[in-house]
């Protein structure tokens, strides 16, 4: 049985990584995802850990040594965060469509200007399309849990593409939680050995990245739309198993006492946790509200969550981005599109908050849920709403 | 870019369904680009007039895409399979024995 212990998030994250026997390393410190980073950095140069640590100038090139690791098949483990996504944007193109599976840890963080090193989902909104399977966690554990899920899942042969985990930057990469590290040897009958089935090999020469002229070009984008569709059964599989091994099970959207509840508030990563006590309170106080926790952002799980919400008659959502002159965030804009065809269907009001690390307490998010309900009543001059915002 | 079973069945040049592609469109077979259709975006295409051909190669050399042959006859004739449409030919020709036609024509 694993040990129990208070790790700080980013040193878990890196010891998930060593769990998961990674063999390269590519990475470019940014603030909030250092300790990541320098700790496997130290794993690498105390022997702890066998694999090739590649410094590298920028983001740009730590993400294009991640895809030529991968692209001979060695397993590959990445962080970052922000500008530094940011910097590697176009090639997580490039990474998905060429279906190099690998791990990268987004700490999740502000988009400058004016310069945040704090925390929301900005970043993560701006890689929405760019093919990587991604998934937000809430706590340190889930962290651990789904970097080693993702090297499952990314993997597999039936998927074949890279996995972000987002975790919020400062608020969980840097506290310190009690952590359960699952075991070498159950890692190991989790995870089987990664063989990539056309890997660079002069024995058998193959090109990657030819030309993709018109002719090819859409039948290539389809397929990987549908791959990417498809990949969502491997991971709800992964999940399933890991529970098997490990007694923790995820699911796309997690449902937080939403029995009998007419009116569900939904939030990702960490503010989750936050949201829980919020709702804790108010049922306290007799009414009938619930969470949705979004835990599994792309593939979008459609058929959850038109089931999560089928009987409800109001979905608050939160997000931690703007989309700058467009419907609302970006998370809102798509729930509001994937029940647009249903006959029932819930008022979806749109809220953004939480962002360059704004915290939203207990009470900001029972005061947001009151102003939803009051919207969904008598309606909104916006299409949505900014929490917390000084006049 | 085709999986390599597709070789087993005939499949027309550069018209694979999205299910036939090689994961990633990785190029599993060196040299399949003989059977990639590059002339299909020309919009003019070369006509030879072989009666003024005195058969200099000079278009054989100037053709960026190297898709003019010598036929059995030993004149020299593009592939449009393959022809891009440059019009380099038709312009080097020393017996004005090329012409560029619109391709709608």
């Amino acid at each position: 049985m694993a040990k129990r212990e208070g790790l700080e998030v980013s040193v878990a994250v890196a010891d998930a990584a060593m769990l998961s026997d990674v063999d390269v390393v590519s990475a470019y410190p940014i603030t909030p995802q250092t300790h990541i980073v320098e700790h496997l950095a130290e794993l690498v140069a105390n022997g702890e850990l066998n694999a090739a640590y590649i410094p590298v100038e920028s983001e740009h090139s730590a993400m294009s040594a991640c895809v030529g690791a991968s692209a001979v098949g060695a397993r590959t483990f990445t962080a970052t965060a922000a500008q530094g996504l940011e910097l590697m944007h176009e090639v997580l193109y490039v990474a998905s469509a060429m279906r190099y599976p690998m791990v990268m840890t987004v700490a999740n963080r502000a988009l400058s200007a004016p310069i945040s090193i704090w925390g929301d989902h900005s970043d993560a909104m701006a890689v929405r399309d760019t093919g990587w399977i991604q998934i937000f966690v809430e706590n340190g554990q889930e962290a651990v849990d789904n970097v080693i899920c993702g090297f499952r899942i990314g993997e597999d042969k039936r998927v074949l593409l890279p996995v972000m985990v987002h975790l919020d930057g400062f608020a969980l990469t840097h506290v310190i939680e009690p952590i359960e590290l699952p075991e070498k040897k159950d890692v190991e009958r989790f995870l089987p050995p990664f063989k990539y089935p056309l890997p660079l090999d002069p024995e058998k020469p193959v090109t990657m990245g030819a030309l993709g002229s018109p002719f090819i070009y859409t039948e290539v984008k389809w397929a990987q739309e549908i791959n990417l569709e498809k990949a969502k059964d491997v991971v709800l599989e992964s999940w399933q198993e890991f529970g098997k091994v490990f007694g923790r099970t995820y699911s796309p959207i997690e449902q937080y006492r939403t029995d009998g509840a007419k009116v569900l508030l939904l939030t990702m990563g960490s503010y989750s946790e936050t949201a829980m006590v919020a709702v804790d309170k108010m049922r306290g106080d007799g009414k009938e509200i619930g969470l949705l926790k979004l835990r599994l952002w792309r593939p979008f799980p459609y058929e959850e969550l038109r089931k999560a919400v089928k009987d409800i008659d109001v979905l608050i959502v939160l997000d931690r981005a703007v989309s700058f002159g467009g419907p609302g965030g970006p998370v809102c804009s798509e729930i509001k599109a994937a029940l647009y065809a249903e006959e029932k269907r819930p008022q979806v009001i749109g809220f953004v908050g939480g962002l360059g690390g704004r915290d939203i307490s207990m009470a900001g998010f029972e005061e947001m849920i009151n102003r939803g309900i009051e919207i969904a009543r008598t309606g909104s001059e916006r299409e949505f709403e900014i929490y917390g915002v000084r006049e | 870019m085709a999986k390599a079973k597709t070789k087993e069945k005939p499949v027309a040049k550069g018209e694979l369904g999205w299910k036939e592609i090689e994961i990633g469109c990785f190029i599993t077979e060196p040299g399949n680009s003989v059977e990639i259709r590059t002339g299909d975006w020309k919009s003019r295409r070369p006509v030879v007039d072989l009666n003024k051909c005195n058969k200099c190669t000079l278009c054989y050399f100037y053709c960026p895409e190297g898709c003019i042959a010598k036929n059995s006859d030993g004149y020299f004739e593009p592939d449009l399979f393959y022809c891009k449409g440059c019009g380099i030919c038709a312009t080097e020709c020393p017996k004005d024995a090329i012409i560029m036609v619109e391709e709608a024509k």
